[in-house]
């Protein structure tokens, strides 16, 4: 059906180098070297003024539903965003009183053993810029991450970045109510992005209040019921961490979860499950966010601090 | 072959000639996108929107393009209108963009898009190959509309996000399809929708 049905006064280009432009003078001979040159560079100046420019108008809203979505998905964690009540144009108003601060994970030793203890592990970072620090970039540029001994990823991501984001929800008052961890780890076919809320006023048992997972590609219906609000229901007051500050979560079979650190699994995703058992474990645990939980109990963390580095 | 093809080329790629049906091109997005009814139907306007315009463009610079470069002046050509849709999806629905993510991107490679470039804009005047560009795109629309129309509501009781079918889960009586929600289930959908196609146009049946 896409046959010559040609309704332009031009001749059609065949192939052959007598191809005339329409307009009649041979003004340009597209089938020469020169010909190709000029068009090739012509049209990629075209096309990458196009793609440029389109970039850098849209670039501003782009960066700010980026940013909505991380504060969206804070707030969910934190359950102060009702995604069936709440719109977008609420986040702003509901993130005043969360407070970005950026932690340091342990370091490594020159031996590549964990050095959790002087390496400023657990530690507010006072010396980079929150608004402009990602923490997805850092995780793979070599200098601002470190490898995870085979042993110690219980996540499955191999390296981490060396300082992390977490968010730190006040009371009305003033007071610390809850912290939100970032946490990631792999699944069964990807990487799963969330974020983890503990009631941090609870400073002995420190519950969950809620968990929430933004990115993955697990499958649907089975793993993928990681986001389902039902399944996430259940983590809520479920306490995590030993007397010993230790992570326990157990993600047992589903329907087998009784105890304060055991959460259900999702039937049909065994291989999810025990990921989000891993990577909670991880984070929570002494190469994630352990030290600085230890400090936060044992009331060292100052939140207030104009530079918080100690 | 004169003045009504306009309309021929705009509405034979629909059930006629349909791109997936019939020449069974660009079905790999037709997998990846339908899970859910709103995420094929950007994801339908997104390649109307390119295979449109990008055979607009082919075929206002057809005297100018040299054979020996042409795919990848076509490639040039539909790659920037594709990542200016990208750059639109992200700006403007972010929560859809985000769960087409790649998807968007591959369209560069639907093979319906360079195919009708080489095609038929390569030969044809801007007008008559940018309605052949709506036809292609509607062609391929109604594929996946049907696909995920019928995904989303066998595999997760709802339409366009409102609950059709209540889930067993959340207090209803609807027992979800899994395979509904996995690729395969494309497959059988576009296998059943071609087999109703030809029994309705039985010309389209290949002959031994």
């Amino acid at each position: 059906m896409s046959a010559e049905n040609d309704t332009s006064d031009a001749p059609a280009l065949d192939g052959g180098t007598d191809a005339t432009a329409p307009g009649g003078g041979a003004r340009l001979q597209p089938n020469t070297v020169s010909g190709t040159l000029i068009v090739a560079t012509t049209l990629c100046l075209v096309c990458s003024l196009l793609v440029s420019g389109g970039a850098v108008l849209l670039r501003p809203r782009i960066e700010v539903n980026k940013l909505l979505k991380k504060q969206r998905n804070v707030l969910i964690a934190a359950g102060l965003f009702d995604t069936a009540t709440n719109t977008d144009a609420d986040i702003p108003g509901l993130f005043e009183n969360v407070e970005t601060v950026l932690v340091n994970l342990p370091g490594r030793t020159d031996a590549g053993e964990l050095d959790a203890g002087d390496g400023g592990a657990g530690q507010l970072n006072g010396d980079m810029d929150v608004d402009t620090y990602d923490p997805r970039k850092a995780a793979k540029d070599p200098k601002q991450s470190v490898t995870i001994p085979g042993d110690l990823d219980q996540a499955g991501i191999k390296r981490r970045e060396r300082v992390a984001a977490a968010y730190v929800v006040k009371s009305e008052d003033g007071k610390v109510s809850q912290i939100v961890l970032p946490v990631y780890g792999k699944g069964l076919w990807s990487t799963l992005y969330g974020f983890l809320a503990l009631k941090s006023d609870d400073v002995t048992d420190m519950p969950v209040t809620g968990i929430t997972f933004y990115e993955h590609a697990e499958t649907p219906g089975l793993g993928g019921e990681v986001d389902n609000p039902k399944w996430k229901a259940q983590w809520s007051g479920k306490e995590l961490l030993s007397d010993k500050g230790l992570p326990i979560l157990d993600v047992t079979k589903p329907g087998q979860a009784n105890a304060e650190n055991e959460v259900d699994g999702m039937s049909g995703a065994t291989i999810t499950s025990n990921g989000v058992e891993g990577l909670v474990n991880y984070w929570l645990g002494p190469d994630g966010f352990g030290p600085f939980l230890d400090r936060y109990r044992e009331g060292k963390v100052d939140f207030t601090a104009e530079n918080p580095t100690q | 072959m004169a003045e009504p093809k306009n309309t021929d080329v705009l509405f034979d790629p629909v059930f006629k000639n349909n791109p997936i049906a019939l020449q069974v091109l660009g079905i790999c997005s037709a997998l990846a996108v339908t899970t859910r009814l709103d995420k094929a139907i950007v994801m339908s306007l997104a390649v109307i929107f390119v295979v449109a315009c990008s055979n607009a463009a082919v075929a206002a610079l057809r005297h100018y393009i040299p054979t020996s470069i042409r795919i990848i002046v076509q490639m040039t050509i539909i790659s920037s209108l594709v990542i200016l849709v990208d750059l639109f999806l992200q700006a403007f629905i972010p929560k859809i963009a985000d769960e087409l993510s790649v998807f968007v991107g591959l369209i560069i490679t639907n093979c319906i898009v360079m195919g009708r470039a080489e095609g038929f804009a390569m030969k044809n005047g801007p007008l008559v190959s940018f309605l052949d560009g709506i036809g292609n795109g509607l062609g391929y629309s109604v594929i996946l509309l049907v696909v995920g129309f019928f995904r989303e509501l066998f595999g997760s009781g709802t339409l366009l996000g409102y609950t059709i079918f209540p889930l067993v889960g959340d207090g209803g009586w609807y027992v979800r399809n899994g395979i509904m929600l996995t690729p395969p289930s494309a497959f059988f959908i576009i296998g059943l929708f071609i087999w109703a196609l030809r029994t309705w146009k039985p010309d389209q049946i290949e002959t031994e």
